[in-house]
């Protein structure tokens, strides 16, 4: 968990992906790298495949074609929770937390991969489970204090606004403490001042852990802002890769995504 | 009339002289350290455990950060400015600076820059500690015009790892500055400490001021350790004592009641999680010893009744009797007065079922003593906190008294007084109403600001407090207004406007109010009601209107209003010294005063006198025969587009009581 800013060597490198459902192709020959350290977003029109994307990379959707080498180790295919396990972690578009349990019980569930005492020592919370326990809170602790969310550490999730449930699903990745974290719509729904906290604790995280982020937005505000690189998604193909200065002024992408400017 | 008389109240006999060896805080730190060591000073939930600290840890922290601070060069006299929500580093940031002989000058953490600018340029400060990136950001960004500025220190790191600069280090690294100039300097933090006497300057605390720019109150070591010891023998505050650490620094109102107290006492602080945690942290805590101002009392009460109106049909059938019960017998009872035996017995039985339950998830069932203060509190507040049995009393106090002045003692607890001197103080009522002052806590002076503090102590030897008040029988101060806005009728009678607004805001019907008076022959009322109170209460009535006009002229509304200026009329009466002070005729207004239209400020405090000038067809016809009055004002739209209002007012004639005027 040292921080500091440094982008490296790709982490993640996806070579000619393909995926169909039937006759719909979501992705045609994407290829595109995640460097260690960066923030990336990805952007497109909707239908472009940008969800479809981050499922490729937590295994949840298998390509057709294409190669995924993740530290160096190359799939085609892979189950999310082996995902999880090396250390890829995702929140959601519409949130996704266990809405009866508390804040802090569903971060806990972001310690289920690390935890080694199986669920019949767990019942009993005695012994090696209970000190395994106390290590797993104390980590959540760190989480919660740093996300800023002490006041609804015991409230049910169901029970809270929006954009706080966005904070506990990020909180609940972060638990896992992944090396690669996908976001998918952050900050979705969102009203301003709840996207600026959003947008902080991403650079926090990014800073702090130098955890790579992978990220989806449709706020091309907050994407300028926040990413350190940009690639740009149309009907599952990519037409532009780059930082966010070179990627707004790229004519195929205005042609595309933000329409009408080009024709003023 | 009574006021002409000049009513002098003397304290008892003065308190046993301060030990010479303990008149510091830092000497005082060093004892509880060598008599309590082990004894809790300080807590802090942290990661979600109440983190602690004894007096031998706080000693051994505060040495080592005073060591550090003279290792950057903090000398003698030096301000150390200290910015952040309560922390526990920041609390012994305060210390440390009065171990080396120099002033603290805590900072009200939500300032935005510019005032933050304004205090530690006018404070001379020269090292300043900051709670995070938050409060760094703000020095940072007016350092420039801060030349005197050196060195800024911060407690948590979070966000600041890529801010190199030389002038900024983490708390950790002046503690450890401090232990390597420790082991260099042998016995130079007990020399320091030694060196400290009482009558050296302790803290500079910043008034936030209404008017004008912020005065910066100069508190020696006897103003404050001599008024706390006298408070904390009041309540018999013991180490045992624990409180919650939650309002902010820079007030007054934590610097004795958190900080001074603990140091006088020996109890520990207790700091809360976060601002947004501190209830949660209060009812975990269960303090002994608590002080809210009563905006804070009335969260706590808005909370309980949001939640019990949410409740099953039994639980709230069980809080409604027992409340009533409670509001009948509770206060008797705290008060040691006579209740009968099957009283009693309803009442234990509440509390088992209602009070205990109630108090415990309030966290408040530990309280000893509580107090409010600040503003007046609204007797129904106050009843249903006493009613369930905790001990909530009011006392009367300001930053350049370092606070106590009035004290109510157990068994002499109304809403409607601030209680009796304490001891060594000394109270006078001047000819105009004025509150003046004399005791150990008056403060040295205005820092910097010798015009100021010319006005305030005057040559005479007494402070002015700048409120109007009086002494009833009970020998009670009671505060009406502040000085300036106290005016009187024809025949002399004091006129408070504010004590009287007050007294009909307190009625859940009434949103706002206006008295006049000065200079007239009785006090007329300009009355604002509650759109969604009076909206309920005539909706349950089958009364229908179609706008808040309509309601407001509604004859119905005028006599509920009516019935609450004569309960406030029947209070006045009670009063020998405001009985001639009773509202004579009132009418409500056809619409809200709003902040838009300048009748209010921003903080919604009514300007008086725009009132007064904007709707002068209303207040004339209020002074005159007229049955009805004409008006017609200029209003501001939310879009800012300006229109009239045209509207026929009714005016009554209010009921009066008799005064209960007591023989003597």
């Amino acid at each position: 968990m040292s921080g500091g800013k440094r982008i490296g060597e790709p982490i993640l490198e996806i070579r000619s992906i393909s995926l169909s459902f039937g006759g719909v192709r979501a992705l045609a020959e994407v290829s595109l790298e995640i460097r260690a350290h960066e923030v990336l977003a990805i952007i497109g029109p909707n239908g472009a495949g940008k969800t479809s994307m981050l499922n490729v990379i937590n295994g949840f959707y298998h390509p057709q074609e294409g190669t995924i080498t993740f530290k160096g180790r190359a799939r085609r295919q892979m189950r999310p929770h082996e995902a999880a396990a090396q250390g890829i972690a995702r929140t959601f578009q519409n949130v996704a937390l266990f809405r009866g349990m508390t804040t802090l019980d569903n971060i806990m569930t972001g310690r289920l991969l690390k935890m080694r005492r199986n669920f019949l020592w767990q019942a009993l919370h005695w012994g090696p489970a209970l000190t395994e326990e106390l290590e797993h809170r104390a980590f959540v602790e760190h989480i919660i204090d740093f996300l800023e969310i002490e006041a609804i550490r015991k409230t049910p999730v169901g029970q809270l606004p929006y954009g706080l449930q966005k904070r506990v699903e990020l909180g609940r990745a972060l638990a896992m403490e992944p090396e690669l974290l996908l976001l998918d719509e952050p900050m979705a729904g969102m009203n301003v001042e709840e996207k600026e906290d959003m947008s902080r604790f991403i650079l926090d995280v990014n800073d702090e852990f130098g955890t790579t982020i992978a990220l989806i937005e449709h706020d091309m505000g907050v994407v300028m802002d926040i990413s350190d690189r940009v690639v740009v998604l149309d009907y599952g193909c990519k037409i532009a890769d780059g930082t966010p200065d070179d990627v707004r002024a790229d004519a195929a992408v205005i042609d595309a995504y933000l329409g009408v400017a080009h024709d003023a | 009339m009574a006021l002409a008389e000049v009513r002098e109240i003397t304290g008892k006999p003065p308190a046993a002289e301060t030990p010479a060896a303990l008149d510091t805080f830092p000497k005082l730190l060093l004892d509880h350290a060598a008599r309590r060591g082990s004894r809790p000073a300080l807590r802090e939930k942290d990661y979600g455990i109440w983190q602690s600290w004894n007096w031998a840890d706080s000693a051994r922290a505060i040495g080592d950060f005073a060591a550090g601070l003279a290792a950057l060069g903090f000398k003698r006299g030096d301000k150390l400015a200290v910015i952040g929500d309560n922390r526990p580093r920041l609390y012994w940031a305060i210390t440390a600076a009065q171990c080396l002989g120099g002033v603290p000058v805590p900072v009200y953490q939500n300032a935005v820059a510019s005032e933050m600018q304004f205090v530690l340029d006018h404070a001379e400060v020269r090292f300043a500690v900051a709670e995070d990136q938050e409060q760094v950001d703000k020095l940072l960004s007016v350092k420039d015009k801060l030349p005197l500025l050196e060195a800024i220190v911060f407690d948590d790191s979070r966000g600041l790892r890529h801010y190199a600069r030389a002038d900024l280090l983490s708390y950790e690294d002046v503690r450890q500055k401090g232990r390597d100039f420790a082991a260099a300097h042998e016995g130079f933090f007990a020399r320091e400490v030694a060196k400290g006497k009482g009558s050296d300057l302790a803290i500079i605390l910043y008034t936030s001021g209404t008017t004008g720019v912020p005065k910066g109150v100069m508190l020696t070591y006897d103003n404050v350790i001599r008024t706390v010891r006298n408070s904390v023998a009041f309540d018999r505050l013991t180490e045992k004592d624990e409180v919650l650490c939650y309002l902010p620094m820079a007030w007054v109102g934590d610097h004795i009641f958190s900080f001074a107290q603990s140091y006088v006492a020996g109890f520990c602080m207790s700091c809360p999680e976060s601002g947004a945690t501190a209830m949660t942290d209060l009812c975990e805590l269960g303090p002994t010893y608590f002080f809210a101002p009563p905006r804070i009392w009335e969260t706590i009460l808005t909370q309980v009744m949001i939640r019990i109106e949410d409740s099953s049909w039994i639980k709230r059938k069980l809080f409604h009797y027992f409340m009533a019960l409670a509001r009948r017998v509770g206060g008797n009872l705290l008060d040691g007065k006579p209740v009968s035996l099957k009283d009693r017995v309803l009442y234990a039985i509440g509390g088992v079922l209602i009070y205990g339950p109630l108090k415990n998830v309030l966290g408040m069932s530990r309280i000893r003593v509580a107090y409010t203060a600040g503003e007046a509190i609204g007797p129904d507040l106050f009843t249903f906190f006493r009613s369930l049995g905790i001990n909530i009393k009011q006392l009367y106090g300001m930053t350049e008294a370092a606070v106590f002045l009035c004290m109510q003692p157990d068994g002499e607890v109304k809403s409607n007084t601030v209680g009796k001197p304490i001891r060594e103080v000394e109270i006078k009522i001047a000819e105009n109403g004025e509150v003046l002052y004399r005791g150990p806590g008056v403060f040295a002076g205005y820092y910097r600001n010798p015009e100021a503090t010319a006005e305030t102590k005057r040559p005479d030897g007494w402070t002015h407090s700048g409120d109007a008040g009086f002494f009833g029988d009970d020998g009670h101060l009671r505060i009406i207004d502040r000085a300036k806005d106290v005016g009187r009728l024809n025949d002399g009678t004091l006129f408070g406007p504010k004590f009287i607004e007050n007294k009909l805001k307190f009625f859940p019907f009434i949103s706002e109010a206006v008295a006049f008076g000065a200079g007239r022959d009785f006090v007329a009322a300009i009355i604002n009601i509650d759109a969604e109170a009076v909206g309920n209460w005539a909706e349950k009535r089958g009364i229908a209107t179609a706008s808040y006009q309509e309601l407001a002229a509604h004859e119905a509304v005028y006599d509920l209003v009516a019935d609450c200026v004569a309960q406030v009329n029947r209070d006045l009466a009670a009063e020998p010294h405001l009985a001639g002070a009773q509202i004579g005729r009132f009418l409500i207004l056809h619409k809200e005063l709003d902040a838009d239209d300048g009748e209010l400020t921003r903080t919604r405090k009514v300007r008086r006198r725009i009132i007064g000038e904007r709707f002068k067809s209303l207040v004339d016809a209020l002074y005159s025969d007229e049955k009805t009055a004409r008006i017609e004002t200029e209003v501001v739209f939310e879009d800012g587009r300006k229109g009239t209002m045209r509207a026929t007012l009714k005016i009554r004639d209010a009921r009066k009581s008799q005064p209960l005027r007591k023989a003597g």
